[in-house]
């Protein structure tokens, strides 16, 4: 077996007296997709916050390509973020004031692409989600819908290793949630993009190529997520 | 067919008569669809004729009614197979399933029950997985997705039963073996 993308070993995280994580082992192989499920609190997000090096974790590792994030600076593993990671959350969290496209094109122009390459790209990802033609509005202007297409896009325009995706569809109807999942996994299957989906519902957990269940801080090995 | 299956499961217990299978079956199984008398005894013939079960004794009043019938080896070996196999996940498979939970608690305890539970629903998730893969795959015809959510929506359905009755198991059990 050839060493996973991304792992945690032993991941463990307090909030002051409440511990979210104790002990998680995870392993996500490159252009894996992986759900993480179980029900609410059971650490599914601070699990993903750990994964993406978003917060550092009390205990464990976690290693990304070889190398153990947790012993790098901030600035290191924001720098790690911007260039290798995209992130999805539940409300696209778009910036209210840039357009679509300018939401889009923000990565890129972080990473130091100039203006019009990256508004270019940005309004090729923008199509490739079926949002094109909403490349100047505003959020307030788009339905969640086409907010969370503009959010997957952006979450893409960089063409990371790993997406983080926390309940992305979890505002959107049923139809327009499959919609979008089904946009994003061809793109990352296209893209050999590996996904860490955080999910509780089994329907969206089926997208990816397996699961991992937890319960209380701890996998689950039942699947099941419900104590006994 | 799990009939067969829950009058072993009720037969694990002791001897009973056909009259006594009945009452008990429509007690602890769902109650919109009682079982005939005729069908508890045409399934009782074809379990002694395949050797499942066998006739244990007679009351002073004889009739087909009060011949008392009992589990043979080979029938626990047949229900606890039966116990062991997770159903083929398709829709509508649920009372089966339900059936199972309660002949596990009844002839068994908890644990035989959740663990079942657990690899049912590791079954329904595998086959959930596949027909989201085809729903997904590119080029995947308007038809092939149609046909695909008709399935992920009684499979979705499934599961989250299979998960909250693993929250009732306990529960169940109580109910089930008082
Ligand atoms: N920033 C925080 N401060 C304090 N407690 C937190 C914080 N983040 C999470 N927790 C606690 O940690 C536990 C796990 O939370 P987490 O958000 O990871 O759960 P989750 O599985 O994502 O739940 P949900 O499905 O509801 O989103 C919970 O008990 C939660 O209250
Ligand atoms: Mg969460």
């Amino acid at each position: 077996m050839t060493d996973p993308l991304l792992s945690g070993v032993g991941i463990t995280k307090s909030y002051g007296p409440t511990s979210a994580l104790r002990g998680v082992d995870i392993e996500i192989a490159e252009g894996e997709l992986v759900a993480v499920t179980g029900p609410s609190g059971c650490g599914k997000s601070t699990l993903l916050h750990c994964l993406a090096g978003i917060v550092r974790a009390d205990e464990g590792t976690v290693t990304y390509r070889d190398q153990d994030i947790g012993l790098w600076s901030e600035a290191a593993r924001s720098r790690l973020r911007r260039d290798d990671f995209g992130v999805l959350f539940q409300f696209g969290q778009m910036v209210p004031e840039l357009t679509a496209a300018e939401n889009v094109a923000l990565p890129l122009l972080l990473a130091g692409s100039g203006r019009q390459e990256a508004r270019k790209t940005a309004i090729g990802w923008l199509d490739r989600f079926g949002v094109a033609d909403l490349a100047d509005q505003r959020p307030v202007a788009m339905s969640g819908g086409q907010q969370q297409r503009c959010a997957v896009a952006r979450a893409m325009v960089t063409e990371p290793r790993v997406v983080f995706a926390d309940e992305p569809t979890g505002a959107l109807d049923r139809l327009a949630g499959e919609q979008v999942l089904t946009e994003l996994v061809r793109a990352v299957r296209e893209q050999g993009t590996a996904v860490v989906l955080v999910t509780h519902d089994a329907s969206i957990s089926a997208y990816a190529d397996r699961e991992i269940t937890l319960l209380d801080g701890v996998v689950d090995p039942s699947g099941l997520g419900v104590a006994p | 067919m799990s009939t067969a299956h829950v009058l072993l499961g009720l037969l694990a217990g002791g001897p009973r008569h056909g009259y006594d299978l009945k009452r008990a079956h429509d007690e602890r199984l769902p109650k919109a669809k009682p079982i005939a008398y005729g069908q508890v005894y045409a399934t009782l013939g074809r379990l002694e004729r395949d050797g499942f079960v066998a006739p244990s004794g007679q009351d002073q009043e004889s009739g087909p009614e009060r011949t008392s019938y009992e589990l043979t080896d080979s029938g626990r070996r047949r229900l606890d197979d039966w116990l062991a196999e997770v159903e083929t996940p398709a829709p509508y498979v649920t009372s089966t399933v339900f059936n199972k939970v309660v002949v596990a608690l009844m002839t068994a305890d908890a644990d035989r029950a959740r663990g079942y539970l657990a690899a049912q629903r590791t079954a329904h998730m595998t086959r959930l997985r596949e027909l989201t893969a085809a729903k997904t795959a590119p080029g995947a015809s308007v038809g092939d997705v149609v046909a695909a959510d008709y399935a992920i929506g009684h499979l979705d359905a499934d599961l989250r039963w299979l998960q909250t009755t693993m929250t009732r198991v306990a529960e169940l059990q109580k109910e089930v073996t008082s």
